[in-house]
């Protein structure tokens, strides 16, 4: 409970010292036949403070909506509104036909710092409780506060982790190509709000990557006419210029233990994949080849790398082990896959992915059926990131001229886009869970 | 030059005060004006274009000199033969001037992932610098830098544009 006060107190922090950015839209473009039908009924606010714009439930019934897998009641088709266990007529329930409902209130925490999230999900048919929790919430994280108890809603009922209580990071570009061109990056919310302005920059800004801890983003830089590979915290607004060799410094991943960054260093004469130790600051070369091997992305267990390589002539998807050793080609199908994002046990890999190099779209590589399945059906699609609990994939894509983000699930079915009205947004990253 | 058209100017004019001091003291005129200048010639007109050792054709329109981008082939870095005259014309310049420096920016188009792309810009530079060594200039006079597809000249999403936006650019920080 107190570590748990602590991190959410942290993200709060979070918003200070950066900039305000204009607010990704999220658009549900397909769900999913015979969603799962629940109630989110409004939680009593029984804080002496005051209650915020957007309450509670409202947060966790349109997370639950955006997933695709569910479809919450409208508010004003609910006749009761109850708020504690006893007061649930599971009949009434049953009767509206809702399979499960979450009811709750928010009130003050009993050491009076912040408040309490108090939460019941119940099954409407055998009418058990499901879930019973209090949430504790530092003051002025009612937002994240509501995600959580989406993760864990969505959890007790899909039976994977939620993966709400996440941020994304994402490059946008205003005045495209004119005399103000400006490019930032920003992290949000998942669901789109509180979006922050890490850096700004009139310089290209690309290839953010998230730290473990979830605080840390790595990215690269042209601020100084060339490239240079930056890791910022983004609690104090520190940055440090980790790498910047004669040549490319880019795609910067790091290792699962966050003590490494793996990037790809041109200094050696062609791009190959390098490992930063970030306390000393010793670089060691994994791959030495003259094609281009770039992209890292480590395995969860950090034995592994994953890289881009066209040493086969065309740029495929590679493998070795965390010291360089045992390269072994694992993409076939396609004559361009690249940027490989690692979904859940290494079984899924998303790449870009193209058969004639006219159209590039995200594909996921199923390496137990050996089963590709084509996810997107832009023309310019790049840039996949998996959310940590390898639920959905978010990418970049074009629409009508403009760089959009959008996301689908991993089987195809789900599909959202995420709008931003100012500007071209690009290179989405999805952050681990955050606790 | 305005210096010198305005001493000749001086000179003459102090040349015939002095004639009228002698001869004609009483009869003072007003000055005459000093013949105009001798038009001329415009100096681009006397620079041979291809003479590749002279500044001059950097900005000179009939010189290769003046033609600075090389363009490339959809995933690919080999030059293709229409180019290598460009490159030797620079080559002979940047041998010619042992101040010059070029940065060699290495570009691609919009298609595939961005970090490959940066391989790919920088493939092409190290191309063109394969060539430019390969002709004599020094190392040191050489950078390439690779923006990917971070910097596009054409923002349309056809093949007409991508064309023009797989390149390398010669850019001189020094002549």
């Amino acid at each position: 409970m107190a570590s748990g006060l602590r991190a959410v107190v942290l993200f709060g922090l979070l918003l200070l010292p950066l900039l305000a950015q204009a607010q990704l839209r999220i658009e549900i473009v397909d769900g999913v036949e015979g969603a799962m039908p629940i109630a989110v009924v409004p939680f009593a606010w029984e804080s002496e403070m005051p209650e915020p714009a957007s309450p509670v439930h409202e947060i966790i019934s349109a997370n639950l909506a955006r997933s695709g897998l569910f479809e919450p009641m409208a508010e004003d088709s609910m006749i009761e509104r109850p708020t504690r266990p006893p007061e649930v007529r599971f009949g009434s329930w049953r009767l509206l036909r809702v399979d499960h409902i979450v009811i709750g209130r928010v009130i003050d925490a009993p050491d009076g710092i912040g408040q309490e999230i108090e939460y019941h999900l119940l099954d409407v048919h055998s009418g058990r409780i499901l879930l019973s929790q209090a949430l504790p919430v530092a003051p002025g994280d009612l937002r994240f506060g509501a995600h959580r108890v989406t993760d864990a809603v969505y959890e007790e009922l899909i039976g994977i982790p939620g993966a709400f209580a996440t941020r994304i990071a994402y490059v946008v570009v205003t005045d495209i190509g004119g005399p103000d061109e400006l490019f930032e990056l920003v992290v949000a919310d998942a669901d789109g709000f509180n979006p922050q302005t890490v850096v700004r920059n009139t310089q290209p800004l690309l290839s953010p990557a998230w730290g473990p801890e979830g605080r840390r983003l790595a990215y690269v830089s042209f601020a100084t006419g060339r490239s240079n590979v930056i890791v910022q915290d983004l609690f104090t607004g520190q940055t440090e210029v980790v790498s910047s060799s004669p040549g490319i410094n880019g795609a910067p991943a790091f290792s699962p233990d966050g003590q490494r960054l793996a990037v790809s260093l041109s200094r050696g004469g062609s791009p190959d994949v390098w490992v930063i130790d970030l306390d000393s600051g010793s670089q060691e070369q994994l791959t030495q080849h003259w094609s281009i091997s770039t992209e890292p992305a480590w395995s969860p267990d950090g034995e592994r790398i994953y890289f881009t390589s066209d040493r086969a002539g065309r740029p495929q998807i590679y493998v070795m082990d965390a010291d360089g050793d045992n390269v072994e080609r694992v993409t076939w199908e396609g004559n361009y896959n690249a940027r490989v994002s690692i979904g859940l046990e290494e079984r899924f890999l998303a790449t870009v992915y193209s058969e004639g190099d006219n159209d590039f779209r995200i594909a996921i590589h199923d390496r137990e059926t050996e089963r590709l399945r084509v996810l997107s059906d832009g023309r310019l699609d790049e840039s996949p990131s998996f959310a940590p609990n390898g639920s959905m994939l978010l990418y970049g894509s074009r629409e009508n001229g403009r760089g959009v983000l959008a996301a689908v699930s991993a089987d195809g079915r789900i599909r959202q886009r995420l709008v931003d009205s100012e500007g071209d947004v690009r290179e989405p990253a999805w952050s681990p869970i955050l606790r | 030059m305005k210096t010198a058209i305005r001493f000749v100017a001086l000179v003459m004019l102090a040349a015939f005060l002095a004639a009228c001091a002698r001869d004609v003291r009483e009869e003072p005129t007003a000055p005459e004006p000093p013949p105009p200048p001798p038009p001329v010639e415009e100096e681009v007109d006397r620079v041979d274009p291809r003479d590749f050792t002279d500044a001059r054709n950097l900005d000179n329109p009939d010189s290769l000199l003046s033609q600075r981008t090389i363009y490339f082939e959809f995933d690919r870095s080999d030059v293709r033969a229409q180019f290598r005259p460009i490159i030797d014309a620079h080559a002979a310049y940047i041998q010619g001037n042992s101040t010059a420096r070029v940065i060699l920016e290495g570009h691609a188009d919009e298609r595939g992932s961005r970090e490959y792309n940066l391989g790919l810009g920088e493939r092409r530079g190290n191309a063109v610098e394969d060539l430019l060594r390969a002709a004599g200039v020094a190392g040191r006079q050489i950078e390439v830098v690779s923006y990917g597809e971070e910097r596009p000249v054409c923002r349309d999403s056809s093949e007409d544009c991508w064309q023009r936006n797989r390149r390398v650019e010669i850019v001189y920080t020094a002549r």
